[in-house]
């Protein structure tokens, strides 16, 4: 699909060997391209994203203990092109800290406080990050491997 | 007139609309910052049906978290059933008999015009019509009655399996759906004479709420809400799943982006889909409705996938990551609604609140899929 080499050659050309890009087959994993995107600033990736049209789906984010990482995966879809592109950034567990791209998306407002509740990510320069779902005064974070009720 | 909280101290309020509101449809609260009759902040405040479905899903097996998976969005169960089953057989690559997904298409469809009728009857009520709610409801019956003579259930449907469906359709079943059909066709025509040619009705939602395409993307809205915004996308032609491909069905799009559009847009939904169901009974296959074979407890390999399904609601997406074990290590619901209500408090401001009811209602929010 070109918007796929479009963004490859875009993300290639200004981050360069900061990021990895893996084509993957979508009809097994359901997305064109995974990339991962650690050492990347992220707000500047979301103006490209943005840039070239694209819609943010969702932002998710999976803990792993085990590796000492908070990782996120921003969604991206071309909407009418069917094609998506899944960003993963991977955070520090003991401080798990990155910007805030609500100022790109207003979308991502709702999925960075949500992000934020059940993991614990800091988003900076987000303008209200307080709990979304869970009760006003929550200070625990469900989705954390180690959390237990 | 432009208005500001900041600068008329003293002139504005602050009203919540809900939880415990009739046109917020559930638990739904809505923060009113208010200069009159006018409407300057909507902040929505949700997780009153939060329920911690993505934590469930850590701590059961794959085929255990199915009865979650139809009380998400409960209006349109089984098409999140649809999704879920096709994310867990894209991860452990089971294949799906043809007469399977034949069924499953049906009974979807079937699914995603019940739930249209449960948004049109109440929408209605919302701007002030209590009739047309018995129509639809009656007509939602037919359909309800259909699924549950199939799948045992008249709303939370567990009716698919991976590999397939559990429970095969008959001829009872296939008659049913032809009646239905016919049926239907006529009571569409009587809608759009009672309700969708009203000038009452029309008057109240012709430019009112109006979502520009920009907002629907930079929110991630869609579903018929994109779709009345003039976007073309729908994840049965963008992304096509099952057998999709195979039918013929038109997307409607209207492109006023008022309440209005995305009234049309349902309406003429539930058209297309009366045409596939139909398309799929002349087709449907003889064979086996389940897959062969498919082990009790699933352990699909390391790694992780995405699948979304167009919902009644918009694009419903499941990202399941898996570490080889029988439970999910992590599974996000990408829900259409979450997406869909995020955009009303800027979509919202300066607008009458009265009005403002015509573009909540456009919405067709189911909040348990919105809170999850």
């Amino acid at each position: 699909m070109d918007f796929v080499q479009v963004l490859r050659d875009e993300f290639m050309g200004r981050f360069g060997e900061r990021l990895r890009i893996e084509d993957v087959d979508h009809a097994k994993r359901g997305c064109h391209l995974d990339i991962t995107a650690s050492g990347v600033d992220i707000e500047e990736a979301a103006s490209v994203m943005d840039g070239l049209g694209f819609t943010l789906e969702a932002i998710s984010g999976i803990d792993w203990p085990a590796e000492e990482a908070m990782e996120l995966v921003y969604d991206f879809n071309k909407m009418a092109e069917g094609g998506r592109i899944a960003i993963r950034v991977r955070v520090s567990r003991e401080r798990p800290e990155i910007a805030s791209i609500s100022k790109i998306y207003g979308g991502a407002n709702w999925y960075e406080r949500e992000a934020h509740e059940m993991f614990g990510i800091v988003f900076s320069g987000h303008p209200n990050l307080t709990p979304l779902v869970l009760p006003e005064d929550a200070t625990f974070h469900p989705l954390r491997k180690d959390f237990s009720a | 007139m432009s208005v500001d909280a900041t600068t008329i101290q003293g002139e504005t309020f602050v009203v919540n609309m809900g939880p415990q509101h009739p046109a917020t449809h559930g638990v739904l609260r809505i923060k009113l910052t208010m200069d009159g009759e006018y409407i300057m902040n909507a902040e929505p405040v949700i997780g009153y049906s939060h329920r911690m479905q993505e934590k469930m899903a850590e701590n059961r097996t794959y085929s255990q978290y199915f009865a979650n998976i139809g009380r998400i969005d409960y209006v349109g169960a089984m098409i999140y059933n649809f999704g879920y089953a096709c994310a867990v057989e894209r991860l452990a690559g089971i294949p799906v008999p043809e007469r399977a997904e034949y069924i499953r298409v049906i009974t979807s469809e079937l699914n995603r015009i019940a739930s249209h009728l449960l948004w049109f009857g109440p929408f209605i009520i919302d701007l002030g019509g209590l009739t047309p709610l018995l129509y639809a409801f009656d007509d939602r019956e037919g359909i309800l009655n259909l699924l549950e003579s199939v799948s045992g259930a008249r709303l939370t449907f567990s009716y698919f399996r991976f590999g397939g469906v559990c429970n095969d359709i008959d001829d009872d079943f296939v008659a049913g759906c032809r009646a239905f059909i016919s049926r239907m066709r006529e009571r569409l025509t009587l809608y759009r004479r009672l309700v969708t040619d009203n000038i009452i009705f029309r008057k109240r939602v012709e430019g009112i709420g109006v979502i520009p395409p920009e907002i629907c993307r930079k929110y991630g809205a869609t579903g018929p809400v994109l779709r009345g915004s003039g976007v073309a996308y729908d994840v049965r032609k963008d992304e096509p799943y099952s057998i999709y491909p195979l039918l013929d069905f038109d997307i409607p799009v209207f492109g006023e982006c008022d309440s209005m559009a995305r009234y049309r847009v349902r309406m003429e939904e539930m058209n297309q889909s009366l045409r596939m169901i139909e398309q799929a009974l002349d087709k449907l296959p003889s064979g086996p409705f389940m897959a062969e074979k498919v082990p009790r407890i699933l352990k699909p390999p390391k790694g992780d996938c995405y699948f979304n399904v167009e919902g009644a609601r918009g694009s419903f997406g499941i990202r399941i990551v898996s570490d080889g074990t029988e439970i999910p290590y992590r599974l996000k619901l990408r829900t259409p609604c979450f997406a869909n209500l995020s955009l009303f408090e800027e979509a919202s401001r300066g607008m009458l609140l009265a009005d403002s009811l015509a573009l909540l209602g456009s919405l067709d929010l189911c909040i348990p899929d919105v809170d999850r």
